[in-house]
C-alpha cells in the first residue's frame, strides 16, 4: 500500500467555503407524509442522522410537523417537513393549514405501510386527498411513493404485493389528478374519488415514482438517492467532470457520495464498468459504507454523525483495485480501478489533484471555465494522466 | 457452497517448497510426541478421527436453525422469522480451512427419551466435536435445563470428552444485569444437578448469544477454536506479529463465516472483534461487486499494452487480496490480508503506523507464508470421514 497523501486529511475546501453567500443556496421543500407509524421519521433519522434501523423501534409518534433543514452538499438545503400522520393532524393539514403545507412543495414523499391490515382503503383515501391538495398548490411538485416495510412481507410474495400496490396507487393518483384538474383551484372539499369512468383517460402529467422500501436493507438508499438526484444543483457539471476524471485516470467506475447520508450523488462508469452485473451496487455501496460508519463510531466512541474514516484501499491482486476517500468537504469519492500498482498510485494523486474541480460542491457555484486543464496540468504520473479527455 | 462470494478471486498457490516443509514438520512432530509421552494427555484435543461435528440441540423455537442459517448461510437475522420448524436432522457442512459438520436437530425430539424411535446414540455422538445446547433466554428455561442435564448425564458415561457449549440465546433486548442473572441461575442449576450425580468438572461452557449482533459469531469462534489442533502455535504466530509490527490486535478469520479461529495473546476485546469482523464484511461486499465477474479480453489487452507492456499479474505488488482502512479518530488503520481462499488476517494497527506500511507488509508477508504452511500441514486427510458420515445417514427421524 502506498503512503497516504499527507494533505488528504486536512479540511479541504475551507478556503472556498468562506466565499459562500455570494449566490443563493437552493432550497427545496420536501413533504414527508403518510399514516402514523408508517415509518417516516424512522427513515429520515436513518438517512440524515445516521440512526441504526434498530434504534428506530422506540420512537414516539411525531406531533404535528417536525421541520428540519438538512444541508445537502454546499448549495442545497432540504427543508424536510416530517408530518405527523395521526388523523387529527392529517385533517388539519388538509383544511386549516392547507395552503401553508402544500404551497411551494418541491417533492412529496408519501409512505404506505404495506402491513397496515384493514386500513388500506382509508390510507388510500387520505393519499388521494393529499395528492389533490398538492396538485392544487404545487403543480410542479414531484411525487415519490414509498411502499414501505417490505421486510414484513414473505420474500417470495414481495414482488407481487408491490406490483399490486403500484397499480392501485397509480389508479388512485390518476383519479385524484383528473378530478382536481376539472375543478376550480379554490375547491374546498376533499374530493371523494368516485369510481373512475373507463371511457375518460385523464392526462396524468404528475411526475411520480414508486419504490419498495424497508429500513432493514439497501432499498431505502435506492429510493432516497432517486429523490435527491434531481434536486442536486449543477448535476450536469458534476457528471461531466466525473467523466473526464474517470477517463483521465483510467478508472472503471467512480461514485460520489454525500458525506453524511452516503447517498450516491453522481456516478460514472467506463464501458467495462457498465458491464458490471450488480445493478444494485450503488445503493449497496451506500448501505455498506454507512453501516461501516456505525461500526467505526461504536469502536471509537465518537458521535455517529462525525467523520469516521478518511481513507480506504482495497487491492484484489490481479482482479481489481479500489479506493474510497474523503473528497471535498461534503463528499466522499469511491474509485474502482483496474489492477496495477503504478496505475493505482497515480490515480490517487490525480484524484487529490482534482479536488479543486469539485469545490463548487461545497459552496455556491464558481466559474468552471479554467477547470478542464487541471488534470493534464497536474503532472503526476504522466502515464495515467495521458489518457485523452473528450 | 458456491453461495459464498469471497471465493472467486482468492487463488491459492502451493509451492513445491511447502511439500518439503511438510515432511520436515512431520518428523519434528513425531519427535515431539515421543518426548511428551510421560506428560499429561491433552484433554482438550479433539478426539475425533474424521470430520468434527457440531450438534445443535435444544427445545423447539429456541433458535437452532436460525443460528445455523445466520452463521453458515449468511441469512439476514430478520429473515429467520420465516424459518419453518425443523422436522428432521438437518446436516450441513462447513468446507473451510477445516471441514466441520453441523447437525441441526428438530427441537421436538429428545434423542434419549423418545418413545417412538431408538436413536443410534453412537452414530450421533461418536464423531462429535461439541454439543451446542440452545436455550431461549426470553422464555421459561427450566424444562430446557432439565433436558440438558439429562443429556449431559447420558453422554458423560460414554463420551466424557464431549464439550458441552450452552448458548443462552436471544439475549438481545435483555438488560445486562438480567443476562448475568440468567447465566448464573442456569450455571448453578446444571452444576448442582451434575454434582448430585457425582460428576465434577464436566466440560460445560456458557455463552450469551443473539443472532442480532456479533455474539453468536464470537461464541462459535470459541467453539471452533477448541477443535483446532495446535491452536497454541497459531496464537504464538499472531502474538509475534503484533509485537514486531506494533499491532494492537490481530485475528485470523474464516472469511465465509466471520468466525475467528485464532487471535494474539492480548486480552479478549469484543469491540476489536466487531470492527475487524465488519471490516471483513466490507471487503467481502466489494469483492463480490467488483471482483467476482470476468472482464473482457479487450479490457485486459488495453491494460497490458503500451505503455505498460506487462501482464497485469506482473503489474500488481501482491497477488493476494490486501486492504487498509484509516479511521479518522487518531488515524488508526485497520488492515486485512488474504491468507488463502478461506482465511484472512485482520489487524488493528497503532496510531500513525500507516506510514510504516511497506515495512509492515514485509512482516505480514512472512507471517502469511507461515500460516499457509501451517494449514497445509494440519489439514486433515479428508478421505474416509465423508464415507463414514454417508453410511450413518438416515437415522434422523
Ligand atoms: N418492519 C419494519 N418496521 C419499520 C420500518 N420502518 C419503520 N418501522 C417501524 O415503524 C415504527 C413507526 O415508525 P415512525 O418512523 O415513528 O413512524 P412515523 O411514520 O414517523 O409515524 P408518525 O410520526 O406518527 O406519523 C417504528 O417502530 C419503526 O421501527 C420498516 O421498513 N420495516
Ligand atoms: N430475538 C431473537 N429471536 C431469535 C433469535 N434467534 C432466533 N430467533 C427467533 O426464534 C424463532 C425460532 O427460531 P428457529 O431457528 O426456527 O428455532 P429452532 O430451534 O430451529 O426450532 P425447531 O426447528 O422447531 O426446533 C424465529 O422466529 C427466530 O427469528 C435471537 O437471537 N433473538
Ligand atoms: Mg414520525
Ligand atoms: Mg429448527
Amino acid at each position: 500500500m502506498s503512503d497516504l497523501d499527507g494533505n488528504s486529511s486536512a479540511p479541504a475546501g475551507d478556503a472556498f467555503g468562506q466565499t459562500q453567500t455570494l449566490k443563493k443556496v437552493k432550497k427545496q421543500k420536501v413533504l414527508l407524509m403518510g399514516k402514523s407509524g408508517s415509518g417516516k421519521s424512522s427513515m429520515r433519522s436513518i438517512i440524515f442522522s445516521n440512526f441504526l434501523a434498530r434504534d428506530t423501534r422506540r420512537r414516539g409518534a411525531t406531533i404535528d410537523i417536525d421541520l428540519s433543514h438538512v444541508k445537502f452538499l454546499g448549495n442545497l438545503t432540504l427543508n424536510l417537513w416530517d408530518c405527523g400522520g395521526q388523523e387529527a393532524f392529517m385533517e388539519n393539514y388538509l383544511s386549516q393549514q392547507r395552503a401553508h403545507v402544500f404551497s411551494n412543495v418541491g417533492v412529496l414523499i408519501y409512505v404506505f405501510d404495506i402491513e397496515s391490515r384493514g386500513d388500506v382503503e382509508r390510507d388510500l383515501a387520505t393519499y388521494v386527498n393529499i395528492i389533490s391538495a398538492l396538485v392544487q398548490y404545487s403543480r410542479e411538485a414531484k411525487v415519490f411513493v414509498l411502499v414501505h416495510k417490505m421486510d414484513l412481507i414473505q420474500p417470495a410474495m414481495r414482488e407481487a404485493v408491490f406490483d399490486q400496490r403500484v397499480a392501485l396507487v397509480r389508479r388512485k393518483t390518476a383519479e385524484a389528478v383528473s378530478i382536481v384538474r376539472k375543478q376550480k383551484p379554490d375547491a374546498s372539499a376533499h374530493p371523494q374519488s368516485p369510481p373512475f369512468p373507463s371511457t375518460q383517460i385523464p392526462d396524468v402529467d404528475l411526475d411520480m415514482q414508486l419504490f419498495a422500501t424497508s429500513i432493514w436493507d439497501q432499498s431505502l438508499y435506492k429510493a432516497w438517492a432517486s429523490i435527491i438526484h434531481d434536486l442536486v444543483p449543477n448535476l450536469a457539471v458534476i457528471e461531466t467532470q466525473l467523466a473526464s476524471l474517470g477517463v483521465a485516470i483510467d478508472a472503471d467506475e467512480i461514485l460520489l457520495f454525500e458525506r453524511t447520508s452516503f447517498l450516491v450523488v453522481s456516478k460514472w462508469s467506463s464501458r467495462e464498468g457498465e458491464r458490471n452485473p450488480y445493478g444494485d451496487r450503488f445503493e449497496r455501496m451506500s448501505n455498506i459504507l454507512k453501516s461501516w460508519k456505525h461500526t467505526c463510531s461504536k469502536f471509537t466512541g465518537t458521535p455517529r454523525n462525525a467523520e469516521q474514516f478518511s481513507d480506504f484501499e482495497y487491492k484484489m491482486g490481479p482482479n481489481f483495485a479500489m479506493f474510497a476517500t474523503k473528497f471535498t468537504t461534503n463528499t466522499y469519492i469511491l474509485v474502482c480501478m483496474p489492477p496495477g500498482e503504478a496505475r493505482f498510485n497515480s490515480a490517487k494523486l490525480n484524484v487529490a489533484a482534482a479536488r479543486p474541480w469539485f469545490r463548487f460542491l461545497d459552496g455556491p457555484p464558481v466559474p468552471m471555465s479554467s477547470s478542464s486543464q487541471m488534470l493534464a496540468g497536474g503532472g503526476y504520473g504522466s502515464e495515467a494522466a495521458g489518457g485523452s479527455e473528450s | 457452497m458456491d453461495r459464498f462470494p469471497f471465493r472467486p478471486g482468492f487463488v491459492r498457490n502451493i509451492s513445491p517448497a511447502v511439500l518439503n516443509l511438510q515432511r520436515v514438520y512431520e518428523q519434528n512432530r513425531q519427535r515431539i510426541t515421543k518426548k511428551d509421552v510421560g506428560s499429561v494427555p491433552d484433554v482438550a484435543a479433539p478426539q475425533t478421527k474424521g470430520t468434527p461435528r457440531l450438534l445443535l440441540m435444544g427445545q423447539r423455537r429456541s433458535g437452532k436453525s436460525s443460528i445455523s442459517s445466520v452463521v453458515f448461510h449468511k441469512l439476514p437475522p430478520s429473515e429467520t422469522l420465516y424459518l419453518e420448524s425443523t422436522a428432521r436432522i438437518q446436516k450441513d457442512s462447513l468446507n473451510s480451512f477445516m471441514d466441520v459438520q453441523i447437525w441441526d436437530f428438530p427441537g421436538q425430539i429428545d434423542v434419549f427419551e423418545n418413545p417412538n424411535i431408538t436413536f443410534d446414540i453412537d452414530a450421533i455422538f461418536g464423531e462429535i466435536g461439541a454439543l451446542i445446547w440452545v436455550i431461549d433466554a426470553q422464555d421459561d428455561y427450566l424444562e430446557s435445563v432439565a433436558q440438558l442435564n439429562n443429556t449431559i448425564l447420558h453422554i458423560q458415561r460414554s463420551y466424557p470428552h464431549i464439550n458441552v457449549e450452552v448458548f443462552i440465546h436471544k439475549v438481545d433486548g435483555l438488560s445486562d444485569d438480567y443476562k448475568l442473572d440468567i447465566q448464573r441461575d442456569i450455571t448453578i442449576r446444571i452444576q448442582d444437578e451434575l454434582s448430585d450425580e457425582g460428576i465434577e468438572n464436566a466440560p460445560v461452557n456458557f455463552h450469551l448469544t443473539s443472532i442480532y449482533n456479533h455474539s453468536i459469531f464470537e461464541a462459535f469462534s470459541k467453539v471452533i477454536q477448541k477443535l483446532i489442533p495446535r491452536l497454541g502455535q497459531l496464537e504464538a504466530m499472531l502474538t509475534n506479529l503484533c509485537r514486531t509490527c506494533r499491532f494492537e490486535k490481530a485475528y485470523l478469520f474464516d472469511v465465509n463465516t466471520k468466525i475467528y479461529i485464532a487471535t494474539d495473546s492480548t486480552p479478549e476485546d469484543m469491540a476489536s472483534y466487531e470492527i475487524c469482523s465488519d471490516f471483513v464484511d466490507v471487503v467481502i461486499d466489494f469483492t463480490e461487486v467488483y471482483g467476482s465477474w470476468p472482464r473482457t479480453q479487450s479490457w485486459r489487452a488495453r491494460l497490458e499494452g503500451e505503455p505498460w507492456s506487462q501482464p497485469v499479474e506482473d503489474q500488481v505488488a501482491c497477488e493476494l487480496a490486501e486492504a487498509g482502512m484509516v479511521l479518522s479518530d487518531a488515524q488508526r488503520p485497520i488492515m486485512l490480508r488474504e491468507v488463502d481462499r478461506f482465511l484472512a488476517l485482520v489487524a488493528i494497527m497503532k496510531e500513525g503506523s500507516y506510514e510504516k506500511m511497506p515495512q509492515i507488509n514485509l512482516n505480514v508477508d512472512v507471517v502469511v507464508k507461515g500460516l499457509t504452511e501451517f494449514f497445509d500441514i494440519t489439514k486433515p486427510k479428508e478421505v474416509k470421514a465423508a464415507a463414514v458420515v454417508e453410511g450413518r445417514k438416515g437415522q434422523g427421524s
